[in-house]
């Protein structure tokens, strides 16, 4: 055995590049039917980053698509809900450069709730059937209602309804939703010097 | 006497506390109009339970807490109620809240007040309801509401109740004044609060800068006379020792963890103030209408401190202490490290105002426009939380939101020590107020999205489920169909529907060759 290694080295060290390589195939071949992942983890990712706004305004029925889309390469910068902080962290996920957001989809807005003028409802279901989250209750020729802390304002509501008795309204408004801003880069005064300043 | 203990950091800015004439309390009178803020505490607003037109006694409940963490109001005086209404109040985002409106008749009627005349034969739990009812919040500036503080929790035992008179911002007086005019109501609290929390000790805490409140409330301390385990202790005035956790840390040498309460090191810790509205609603059974609120600023000739109902306007104070109002006239809600500029004048006082003051301009200037950050580290040296203020600022401006809570930005107690000693002018606390609020509404944003993600997978699984039914149901019917029409004539219907077509043509065009 050592002989014929000695006497053919050629031979010998194909033969044994040859028998590592079914090794290592037929390990990688188990390993990927054993240890297959179901669905895709990088499209999981994404969705988690996605607002769950459900409204298709990037153009997929709804924040699961759209993620399994950016995994298959489409751009990033096609959901307003999420706006410019929602582009950051996923180019931060995928390690791509972030972009301004696609004005054909859309501009941000601030974050708003369905609210139904209940007076003029008809009852007539439709809004209930094109809400993405189940945030209406109501029933057939009775007055529907949105609730408020599930809804995402997504925007599908608005367009079925044969009445227009739907409005959008700000869902972060009043006091109890105020907060301290974040100070401008000169610290809320105004960009000029100091002695400007007090001459101003 | 007590080993006093020191803490990192702190600041010394001119104190100012003269000005206010600390231990004279004045009459601020009775207001036109008194406007009660349904959110004057910490937590859930309060809910009115009369309705305009109705006629109110001193001491009437005018709204009633919602859920644990909130707090009444009851009317100050006697009269009519005008309004409920959307009203200016104190806050710093100078927007309006839902408030109650009383106009005064001037008699002052109070309803009969039931007290408690030996409190430790009544049940704790008995006392913190009594507590609830008299719709005390902390009058330290917090306004956390003191039924839900004092309540025992489970598993924890509290050895020590702290009564916080340290009063460490510049100006204010109004703790001092407490003190000084009313040391025996404080003691009297103090022990209720100690028995309800089942406390041993308390501990009196009061800054050296105020000997005259020292010498009161040793007095009161000796004359109560309970014993070895109850002590006024005083140490050196450095801000921001009045602290909760600063002042723990003082007279205790034990430091609060990270994200915990006094509480988890067996301290309560209490407001002078909050103590004698304790006393107050358990002895005489009052109901918290009134505070002492320092006014004060060199625009006021007559600054002072006054007892003031709640709901008195701004205003109203204003003209008792001869404001004169310069150009750009600042007025500011609390003091000048941690208060707020008020937007109108129109505002009331509420349970957590302790001081109005009226700067001129050259007493206490606009701050200059900040400029870049030198790194100098004078905030790490000042900050009484041990915190990276730099390193908080850099972060904030990023909104990196994982490195602010590794370094921990709700530890800070936004006392504003690294903005006074920031060379570059840099409005530090402002960032880092914003950017716990980012925090929080990122977290409120995340919670939300999970469960619209929950409800949208729930919503497509329930809609394919119901067609896969509906499909279903389509093909068993069809299945039926057929079953039937087989079983009824033993052939196809289909098959025989069109054998007899084929038939009737066969038929016509037999006709057809016959005509």
């Amino acid at each position: 055995m050592t002989e014929l290694v000695y006497q053919y080295p050629l031979i010998a060290a194909l033969t044994a590049l040859l028998a590592l390589g079914l090794i290592f195939g037929a390990l990688l071949g188990f390993a990927s039917v054993r240890f297959r992942t179901e669905g895709n983890p990088l499209a999981d990712q994404i969705n988690e980053l996605l607002p769950q706004t459900q409204c298709g305004q990037c153009g997929y029925p709804g924040c699961r698509p759209y993620a399994q889309a950016i995994a298959d390469g489409d751009a990033i910068n096609k959901c307003p809900p999420g706006g410019q902080e929602t582009i950051d962290s996923l180019a931060d996920l995928l390690d791509v450069e972030a972009e301004p957001l696609d004005a054909e989809h859309g501009a941000e807005k601030e974050p708003r709730v369905a609210f139904i003028r209940e007076d003029e409802c008809i009852g007539c279901t439709k809004c209930i059937q094109a809400c993405p989250v189940d945030a209406i209750l109501g029933a057939a020729k009775h007055m529907h209602t949105v609730i408020a802390d599930e809804c995402t304002g997504c925007d599908l509501c608005i367009e079925p309804c044969p009445v227009d008795c739907i409005d959008m309204v700000a869902r972060r408004s009043g006091i109890s939703h105020w907060h301290w801003p974040m100070p401008t880069a000169s610290g809320g005064a105004l960009d000029i010097i100091a002695s400007d300043q007090e001459a101003a | 006497m007590k080993f006093i203990h020191n803490i990192h950091g702190g600041i010394h800015p001119p104190e100012e506390k003269a000005l206010s004439r600390p231990g004279t309390v004045l009459d601020a009178g009775l207001p036109n109009t008194l406007i009660l803020p349904l959110s004057q505490h910490i937590g859930a607003p309060a809910e009115p339970v009369v309705a305009v037109g109705d006629t109110v006694l001193g001491g009437q409940l005018v709204a009633q807490a919602t859920g644990n963490v909130s707090a009444g109001v009851h009317a100050p005086t006697s009269g009519t109620i005008t309004d409920i209404l959307m009203h200016a109040v104190p806050h710093p985002s100078g927007l309006d809240n839902h408030c109650i409106v009383i106009t005064p008749d001037g008699q002052d009627r109070w309803q009969t007040l039931v007290g408690i005349s030996d409190f430790r034969e009544i049940e704790p739990s008995a006392l913190v309801d009594s507590i609830h009812a008299a719709g005390i919040a902390g009058l330290g500036g917090a306004g956390f509401p003191t039924a839900t503080k004092v309540l025992a929790r489970a598993g924890i035992a509290i050895d020590t109740l702290l009564i916080n008179g340290t009063e460490c911002e510049p100006y204010i007086t109004a703790d001092d004044t407490l003190m000084q005019t009313n040391a025996r109501a404080v003691v009297e609290g103090a022990e209720i609060l100690a028995y309800i929390v089942g406390a041993q000790t308390i501990l009196y805490g009061v800054e050296d800068n105020k000997p005259a409140a020292l010498n009161a409330m040793q007095q009161a301390v000796t004359a109560l006379g309970n014993g070895e385990h109850r002590e006024v202790l005083t140490f050196p005035t450095k801000y921001p020792s009045g602290g909760e956790k600063q002042l723990i840390e003082i007279l205790t040498g034990k430091q609060v963890p990270s994200g915990g309460l006094p509480a988890d090191v067996g301290i309560v810790c209490q407001n002078p103030g909050t103590a004698v509205a304790v006393r107050d609603a358990i002895i005489d059974g009052k109901p918290l209408t009134d505070r002492i609120v320092t006014l004060t600023g060199r625009a006021l000739s007559q600054p002072g401190n006054y007892r003031v109902r709640l709901g008195t306007p701004v205003s109203h104070l204003l003209e008792q202490a001869n404001f004169n109002p310069g150009k750009k006239q600042r007025l500011i809600h609390g003091g000048p490290m941690m208060g707020f500029a008020l937007a109108s004048t129109s505002v009331p006082i509420i349970k957590t105002t302790n001081c109005i003051l009226a700067p001129t301009a050259e007493e206490l200037p606009e701050p200059p426009p900040a400029q870049a950050c030198i790194r100098c580290g004078l905030c790490a040296e000042a900050c009484p939380a041990s915190l990276l203020p730099q390193q908080l600022y850099w972060y904030a401006r990023a909104k990196d939101q994982e490195q602010l809570e590794k370094h921990h930005i709700f530890d800070c107690i936004e006392c504003g020590a690294c903005s006074w000693v920031c060379p570059s002018h840099i409005p530090l606390v402002q960032y880092y107020r914003a950017a716990k609020a980012n925090i929080h509404e990122t977290r409120q944003e995340r919670q939300r999205s999970d469960r619209s993600k929950a409800r949208f997978e729930a919503r497509q699984a329930r809609v394919e489920r119901e067609a896969a039914e509906r499909e279903a149901k389509r093909a068993a019917r069809k299945a039926a169909a057929q079953q039937k029409a087989a079983t009824a004539d033993g052939e196809d219907p289909v098959q025989a529907a069109i054998a007899r077509a084929k038939a009737k043509k066969a038929q016509a065009t037999l006709n057809g060759e016959s005509d």
